[in-house]
This record gives structure tokens, C-alpha cells and sequence, in this order.
């Protein structure tokens, strides 16, 4: 419930400051407001509304975020609340703040670089090329190669590093 | 056994549904993988283009039930129609086949799917657009990843090889339906819904060619045959997945976990 002194603004800071302490379900090193997926809070004074963007369209992870945050906001005294999904503009991973990329780092997992523009054609890389190496997250060399496109999660590739003999993965830009 | 829905066969419904029904068929054939695929990596990669595609189509037939104005959701959509309401290309019901055949098929779809994603991005529907802005995106990358493999087993071993040439020969005439035009996408296209599919032929041809010859393959003639799945006319395949996918909501109406 919300109590009468909690003023509109403040209740809307109180929202965010919880939503920053709701980890992401599948790489609980970051919160999903350093993820970029929680686009807007909005006050409607008698529900608060919580706007997610996806990160993709089958993300698994989406309807345990939405428990997550519904439970923490109510938790933390400021519910009722609802969460509501916007698809437009897409969520694009060029929106995961640099904080939460220096924690997906430090986590074991190469951040995205800049997001790729959908028109650009695909390219090839014949096995024997000297491709752009990743470097590793554990020792930093950039003796590295990409084993796969896909890892644990649809986000993510599976690479590893013939330095230190470590798989990592990579979170790829889109 | 819960009956099945009717379907209002209107053309923006028929549109979306064969779009929403291709990914959503293909995501089931995918998913056969799970557990199956030659190397671990590729089982996760074939099960998470499914859930893509599953996401992908969850979207589109909710919007399409939305749009048919009977107050059917995804989940009636998905299971409670009968074979003749499902709009899917037949390329994506055909079975599995190998881990070359099912590869193949997804770069043929996937580069379908990513030109048609990109169109419908600038949809007269708001909803149809927002949920393109998301899909464009991983089908652009499921085109990459069958577009690497194609270009690996055709220019790998003499069996690798021997079996890319199998699953080309056998899955080519499955791809003329992908651009067939009718009053369904003439509608969708005058309305500006989405993009008529004979006019994604010949950037589609453009992105194939460009994979065959990275990878030393001839693009095969095309053939007479005519498959007829987006017209609800299918494969002796799909009564069979759906058989298996529509069993727990046929048996336990509304079962839910």
C-alpha cells in the first residue's frame, strides 16, 4: 500500500532505486535497469506502471523478470503495480549502460560492441582467416576463437581463449 | 477432446498467420534437434533460433487473433486450429531430415524471413512494425549462422558435401511457394500491411547466390512443382506435428503451468 505522505515523485524514485537492485535471471551480475530493459515508470496513483521492453522476442527470462519486479516493488511498499511490455522502439544492447557492461565483464562475459545495423549484409569468414579476436576476460589475450554463435542463452556466444584454456562467453550486439 | 476453433479467413488474419505459422512450424521441427544435433553446440544453437521463432510467432498470432476480432489468443490459435487453417510454407512441415537438410532450410527461411522482416518494419500496423523491429534483427542473425554452415559442409568433406548436394536437390522446389502471390498478400500489400511475397524473390535470389557461391554451389533450376501449404493445403508431415503439438491442449483444455 501506499502510504498518503509519499508524494508522486518520489514515488516513482523510490520505484526506480528498487528496480536497480532486481538482477537479471539469466546473468544475475546485472540489473535490468543496467540491462536497458525497463524503459519507463510511470505513476497512475493508484497503480505504478512498469515499463519493459523485451530483449528478444522469445527471451524465456521475460515473464520471471516481470515476477521479479512486481514482487520487489510490492516488497518495498510501493505497489500496487503493473508491468506493461513495449516492443517499439526494439530493445537493442547498444542500451545496457556502461556500468552494466563493465559488470558483464568482470562476470566472465565480453560485452556487446555497437549494435549491428539489420541491412548490413552477412559475411563470411573462412575457418582459416585471422578474424577480429575477442580479447579474454580472464587474462586478456586475443588468442581467442569463437566455437559457436549460440551459448546458454540466445543472447550470447560461446568462444575460448587458447591462452588460458577458458571458455567465455560473448554477448553479442544486436 | 476440445473442438476446434473456426477461423474467419480474413486476408490481414491469412497474412499474418503465414508468417506467424511458418515460424512457428519451423520453431517445432527445430526443436526435434534438441538432444539430436551432431555437436552440443549446435543442438543449443538449432533450440535457440526455435525459441526465436517461437517468440517471433507467439507475437504474430496474438496480433492476427486481435485483428480477427473472434476473441481467440495465441494459445487457440496455436492449438485448437485444424490443419486447413494453418497458413505455414510446407518447406517448414517437411521432416528434419540431417543436420545439412535442416540447415539448408533454415538459411533458405531465415533469408526469407529476415527481407520480409525488414518490409514489414515500415507496416501501416503499428503492432506489425514493432514486432519486425525485433525480429528483423535475429533472423539476421539465424541467416548468418545457416549461411556459415552451408558454406562449411559444402566446402568441408566429400560426405559433408555429398549431403549439402542431397538436401539441395531434394528442398529446392519447396522454395518457389515462399513467392507466391495471391489476393491474401495483394490485399496486405494495398492496405500497407506488409510487402507481397513474389516481390521478395529476387533480393532473396540475390542473398542465395551470394552464399552459393561463397560456398561453391550452383543455384538449382526451378521446377513445375507447386507445394500449397500457405493455402492450407499441406504435406501428408504437418497432421502429424500438429497431432503431437496440439495433443496436451486437445486433451486438457486450458491446461496451463
Amino acid at each position: 500500500m501506499v502510504s498518503a505522505d509519499v508524494a508522486s515523485g518520489s514515488r516513482v524514485d523510490a520505484a526506480w532505486r528498487v528496480l536497480a537492485t532486481v538482477l537479471d535471471p539469466e546473468v544475475p551480475a546485472v540489473s535490468v535497469c543496467e540491462l536497458g530493459i525497463v524503459r519507463d515508470v510511470i505513476d497512475h496513483n493508484d497503480v505504478l506502471e512498469i515499463v519493459l521492453t523485451p530483449t528478444y522476442s522469445g527471451c524465456p527470462a521475460t515473464e520471471v523478470i516481470e515476477h521479479d519486479i512486481l514482487q520487489a516493488i510490492d516488497a518495498a511498499g510501493l505497489g500496487p503495480a503493473r508491468a506493461t511490455l513495449r516492443r517499439a522502439p526494439a530493445w537493442t544492447t547498444d542500451w545496457i549502460s556502461a556500468e552494466g557492461k563493465r559488470k558483464l565483464l568482470a562476470y566472465g562475459i565480453v560485452p556487446p560492441g555497437p549494435a549491428l545495423d539489420a541491412a548490413v549484409p552477412i559475411r563470411f569468414f573462412p575457418r582459416s582467416a585471422k578474424t577480429v579476436a575477442l580479447a579474454c576476460p580472464r587474462c586478456g589475450s586475443h588468442d581467442t576463437e569463437r566455437l559457436a554463435a549460440f551459448g546458454s542463452t540466445a543472447c550470447k556466444a560461446t568462444w575460448r581463449c587458447r591462452a588460458c584454456r577458458e571458455p567465455f562467453e560473448h554477448f553479442k550486439p544486436i | 477432446m476440445t473442438a476446434s476453433i473456426q477461423l474467419e479467413r480474413k486476408p490481414e488474419v491469412q497474412y499474418l498467420l503465414r508468417i506467424g505459422d511458418t515460424a512457428l512450424i519451423l520453431a517445432q521441427r527445430l526443436g526435434e534437434w534438441c538432444g539430436h544435433a551432431p555437436v552440443l553446440e549446435e543442438d543449443i544453437a538449432l533450440t535457440n533460433v526455435a525459441l526465436d521463432l517461437v517468440g517471433q510467432s507467439r507475437a504474430l498470432l496474438t496480433h492476427a487473433g486481435v485483428l480477427e476480432g473472434a476473441g481467440h489468443d495465441e494459445d487457440q490459435l496455436a492449438f485448437l486450429r485444424d490443419e486447413r487453417d494453418y497458413f505455414n510454407a510446407t518447406i517448414a512441415e517437411l521432416p528434419r531430415g540431417d543436420f545439412a537438410f535442416t540447415i539448408l532450410r533454415n538459411l533458405i527461411v531465415a533469408t526469407w524471413a529476415k527481407l520480409l522482416w525488414e518490409r514489414l518494419q515500415s507496416s501501416s500496423d503499428a503492432e506489425v512494425s514493432a514486432i519486425a523491429g525485433k525480429a528483423v534483427k535475429e533472423a539476421r542473425y539465424h541467416q548468418q549462422h545457416a549461411a556459415d554452415w552451408v558454406v562449411r559442409l559444402a566446402d568441408g568433406t566429400a560426405e559433408s558435401r555429398r549431403r549439402i548436394d542431397v538436401a539441395l536437390a531434394e528442398i529446392w522446389r519447396f522454395t518457389a511457394e515462399l513467392f507466391d502471390s495471391d489476393a491474401v498478400d495483394t490485399a496486405a500489400h494495398a492496405a500497407g500491411l506488409g510487402p507481397r511475397f513474389a516481390d521478395l524473390r529476387e533480393p532473396w535470389l540475390a542473398e542465395m547466390s551470394a552464399v552459393f557461391d561463397e560456398a561453391g554451389l550452383g543455384l538449382p533450376k526451378d521446377s513445375a512443382f507447386r507445394s500449397t501449404g500457405t493455402r492450407g493445403v499441406h504435406s501428408e508431415h504437418l497432421g502429424f506435428i500438429l497431432a503431437e503439438m496440439q495433443h496436451l491442449q486437445r486433451a486438457y483444455p486450458g491446461g496451463a503451468w
